[in-house]
């Protein structure tokens, strides 16, 4: 914690304070108390439950909006802060002390404002009656709105204090899309506060248990989806094997295919169907025999006929994997040419899918910028070189000045550097953010872990983007022509 | 992403036997029952009959499939046990008896299955079938408690009931699941039901809280209750069709992905795919539990994935005939590859010590029961091969029998032996 900014520990120090003063000044008298410990309760549940966003991955979520905001209703301005309070008391593993005494300093100083909010529209303290209904949800909103909006200050805050020190989360741009969900959350703060009445402290359990479930449901999907992502590329990585020099081929060219499709824009489940097709686009070479795909001399024509089916041997195993259709194609067609001189099917221009054209422009990229039996890799100007010129002929021009500008913003890491990070960084990548966020509710803010005073999980597993490529000394030796694998 | 079936077994889909025409008959009745006596009564209340209907109707549309084949309706399920377990809308009492109850859920499933009907997706008549009949459980308990006001007012007295009943609900679905599984996959009953409420629980507990928050919730805020708390549960639905999804894809592409070795001419084709469908029989007649078998089929489907590592093919890639030693290095490599996925090392594991006789000599501890079935199957299939000849089954289970001694597990063995008898009895 000792390389934080000694602005941000007087921050730290103020919100704490203030919190504790908000809730010094009381009154505490006509606090229903029994409401206040259940919800406390239930906030320390919430809080147990916080989860690292995979954004931001110094900050972590959970759904502590729902019981702070019912507390605002139930309880007043005092009781929600008293509430807010029991965020110390959930049970976590990652952040330090001085870390839960912001993030409880945070939400109590949050709650206690967002309270004052609904007194200051005039809501009816209390458990709501029937009749209390319509009236109730105006400044309900105005509350919610003022405990989101100061919440995402107060982090905010800190985060610039304490960040800027180049991580990625410096930048944190605490988008849109999370204070969306953050009032979608607050909803539940309503209909626990509508529901006291039937349902006593029953409520809030009823309530989260859905919730709870939904969030498990994310989770089990995440882990699968990271499980699967690591079985795909062990199997990719064990038919590799076969021919020392493709190493890493399949990996890469997938990395490849992802920052050709994120530059041009492409969808969410595209991405990820491309990024499958990378890895899996060499399968078929396990039937071509390894004499052949060693070789260092020219091949014979029943050599060259034995390469020219592997495409095709690729879909025979990958036909039956539940994929897009989109993919399989791009499996199929990674060796098609523009100008129509390619294999399998000699297809040409707009007639190759568009995931064999961007396949094939990140293949021959990786093919030409690693070590081949018969040559040295070349550095990736040179590279980048030829795919220009092969622009129009050979690849798709559009893909190819997409995957040059991704490179030249967020550098390549070559063959020699990336077996050990390019497993990190596939892990990392495994679960984009949007992929969950639109699966969920994926929670409220909740915490923020100080950047730079601890390593978490999350920063092991961040990308170190941004590295130079580093293979000028790569040795060069006269181009020729593009390989044929 | 088609989700495409999971289960290996290859028992016809269609085809409803005795216990699964039973339930679905008692069904039957039960609706007939229902309507006629609706009918006969009148309908009370016929808005909120609507809204509930329609409920049951939207989520029967939106069933999902849950891992392991199994189909489950969460909304449909949560807005009927919610109309059971109705006790006041707005101020007034609901007042419906048991048998609307199920006439009003028959019919809102039955329209909901049309859409998935008419686009050629038959519904799976056994599992809606014991929806109905959970619900009428509850139903002809608490609608009657409900309507001579035999229990209280107050949440205390109202709520432990209700919390049984949709206990209850969870139950029952799950047992009738475990019969009609037991019967079609012959597994044993204890295994499957536990199986069963282990899926199930989850979403179960989620329809439940919800049933019961609908129920509770229409008294305060009338029928947009019955919205307002199907939100949650529409998230966990795509959650978990997200997560069905991916781990299908998951097994369909290990099962592809196993295919390489053949490609590579390493092992003849089908092997992977007989010799992980027969160790998954082996492993479900030795009463294996669903986690399990799903790491068994993953290394029988992988368990060959070793030998990309040799430069020539074996001829005919039968491993019987190779050395230990050689076996041992085949499946030690095998291991590697799995385990760099770090997601498996259980599967990776079992693929590791399947080249281990099961009484070893030198090393200590014997090899997990999968791999003692992955060695017995591969085994058989290696002599065997895709043969269906019953009388070379019969020789090949013989021969194994011999080196029971020390290479294969005897129980595993007799179970293998059970099986091809019961298949040259049923027929190829």
């Amino acid at each position: 914690m000792g390389k934080l900014p000694r602005i941000a520990w007087l921050y730290i120090g103020a919100v704490i304070a203030a919190a504790a003063v908000a809730v010094a000044r009381g009154p505490f008298s006509g606090v229903n108390w029994a409401q206040v410990a259940a919800l406390g309760l239930l906030l320390a549940a919430c809080e147990s439950t916080a989860t690292l966003l995979s954004s931001h991955r110094s900050i972590s979520w959970s759904p502590n909006t729902i019981p702070c905001l019912a507390a605002v209703i139930l309880v007043g301005p005092v009781g929600a802060a008293l509430v807010a309070c029991c965020t110390l008391l959930g049970v976590r593993r990652g952040p330090s002390l001085a870390q839960r005494l912001f993030n409880t300093g945070m939400f109590t100083l949050s709650a206690y404002l967002a309270g004052r909010t609904f007194l200051l529209f005039g809501g009816p303290l209390g458990t709501p009656a029937n009749n209390s209904f319509p009236a109730i949800i105006a400044p309900f909103a105005g509350a919610a709105v003022a405990f989101v909006v100061i919440n995402f200050s107060l982090l905010r805050g800190v985060l610039l204090l304490a960040g800027g020190a180049g991580t990625q989360s410096g930048r944190v741009g605490l988008d849109f899309k999370v204070l969306l969900t953050d009032l979608g959350y607050a909803v539940f703060g309503v209909l626990i506060a509508a529901l006291w009445r039937v349902l006593g402290p029953f409520t809030p359990v009823l309530v989260i248990i859905p919730l709870m479930v939904a969030r498990w449901a994310v989770a089990q999907f995440a882990a699968q989806q990271r499980a699967y992502e690591a079985t795909v590329s062990a199997l990719c990585q064990a038919v590799e094997t076969k021919d020392f020099y493709t190493r890493g081929h399949s990996e890469r060219v997938s990395r490849g295919s992802v920052m050709i499709a994120r530059e041009i824009a492409m969808r969410a489940e595209r991405v990820e169907a491309i990024r499958y097709a990378g890895m899996l686009h060499d399968v078929g070479k396990l039937g071509v025999p390894t004499s052949v795909l060693q070789k260092t001399g020219s091949l014979t024509d029943d050599e060259y006929a034995a390469i020219q089916l592997h495409p095709m041997r690729g879909l025979d195993i990958v036909r039956e994997i539940g994929f897009l259709d989109e993919a399989l194609a791009g499996i199929m067609h990674h060796h098609e040419r523009i100008d129509g001189r390619g294999y399998p099917m000699g297809l040409a221009g707009d007639e190759i899918p568009e995931f064999a054209r961007v396949l094939a422009v990140a293949d021959a990229f990786d093919a030409m910028t690693s070590t081949r039996s018969y040559r040295g890799a070349r550095p990736v100007p040179e590279a980048v070189a030829e795919l220009r010129k092969w622009a129009g002929t050979q690849f798709d021009p559009a893909f190819v000045d997409a995957f040059v500008t991704a490179i030249e913003r967020d550098g390549w890491r070559a063959p020699e550097a990336a077996s050990a990070s390019a497993d990190q960084a596939a892990a990392a990548d495994a679960v984009p953010a949007d992929t969950i966020a639109d699966g969920s509710l994926s929670g409220s803010l909740a915490s923020v872990t100080l950047l730079s005073a601890e390593v978490l999980p999350g920063d092991l597993l961040s990308d170190p983007v941004g590295d130079p490529p580093d293979e000028l000394d790569a040795p060069t030796e006269p181009l020729r022509a593009i390989e044929s694998i | 992403m088609a989700a495409r079936r999971h289960e290996p077994t290859g028992f016809p889909r269609q085809v409803l036997d005795s216990g699964q025409s039973l339930l679905v008959i008692f069904a039957g009745v039960l609706l007939i029952a229902g309507v006629a006596q609706t009918a006969a009564l009148g309908v009370r209340d016929v808005r909120t009959a609507l809204a509930f209907g329609g409920l049951i109707a939207f989520g029967e549309l939106l069933r999902l499939n849950l891992p392991g084949d199994r189909e489950a309706a969460p909304i449909a399920m949560a807005g009927a046990l919610a109309y059971a377990l109705l006790m006041k809308v707005g101020p007034s009492a609901a007042q419906h008896g048991p048998e609307q109850v199920v006439a009003v859920a028959a019919i809102g499933m039955l329209i909901g299955a049309l859409p998935h009907l008419a686009v050629g997706r038959p519904a799976r008549l056994s599992a809606m079938a014991a929806r109905l009949v959970a619900v009428a459980c509850v139903a002809a308990v608490f609608r009657p408690l409900a309507n001579h006001s035999l229990i209280g007012t107050a949440w205390w007295s109202e709520l432990p009931v209700m919390l049984s009943l949709v206990v209850l609900a969870w139950l029952v679905e799950a047992v009738i699941a475990a019969l009609i599984r037991t019967d079609l996959l012959r597994g044993r009953f204890g295994v499957t039901l536990l199986d069963e409420l282990r899926v199930q629980l989850p979403l179960g507990a989620a329809v439940g809280a919800s049933a019961l928050l609908i129920a509770f919730a229409a008294e305060v805020m009338g029928l947009a209750a019955v919205a307002v708390f199907t939100v949650p549960l529409l998230v966990t639905q795509v959650a978990l069709r997200r997560y069905t999804g991916i781990r299908a894809t998951y097994l369909q592409t290990v099962r592809a992905l196993a295919r390489v070795t053949e490609i590579g001419g390493y092992v003849e084709t089908g092997h992977s795919a007989r010799v992980s469908k027969l160790a998954v029989s082996i492993g479900r007649e030795l009463g294996m539990p669903e986690p399990a078998l799903l790491e068994l089929e993953y290394a029988a489907l992988m368990h060959d994935i070793g030998q990309l590592s040799l430069r020539d093919p074996i001829p005919g890639g039968a491993t019987v005939l190779v050395v230990r030693e050689e076996q041992r290095r085949i499946a030690e490599y095998g291991a590697e590859v799995i385990q760099e996925a770090r997601v498996l090392d259980t599967v990776a594991d079992i693929v590791r010590r399947q080249s281990d006789p099961c009484r070893p000599a030198e090393r200590g501890e014997e090899p997990p029961l999968s791999s003692r079935i992955i060695r017995a199957a591969n085994a058989f299939d290696d002599l065997v091969g895709s043969s269906v000849e019953p009388s070379r089954a019969a020789a090949a289970v013989q021969r194994l029998r011999l080196d029971t001694a020390s290479e294969y597990d005897p129980q595993v063995v007799e179970a293998l032996s059970r099986l091809i008898s019961r298949r040259s009895v049923l027929g190829p």
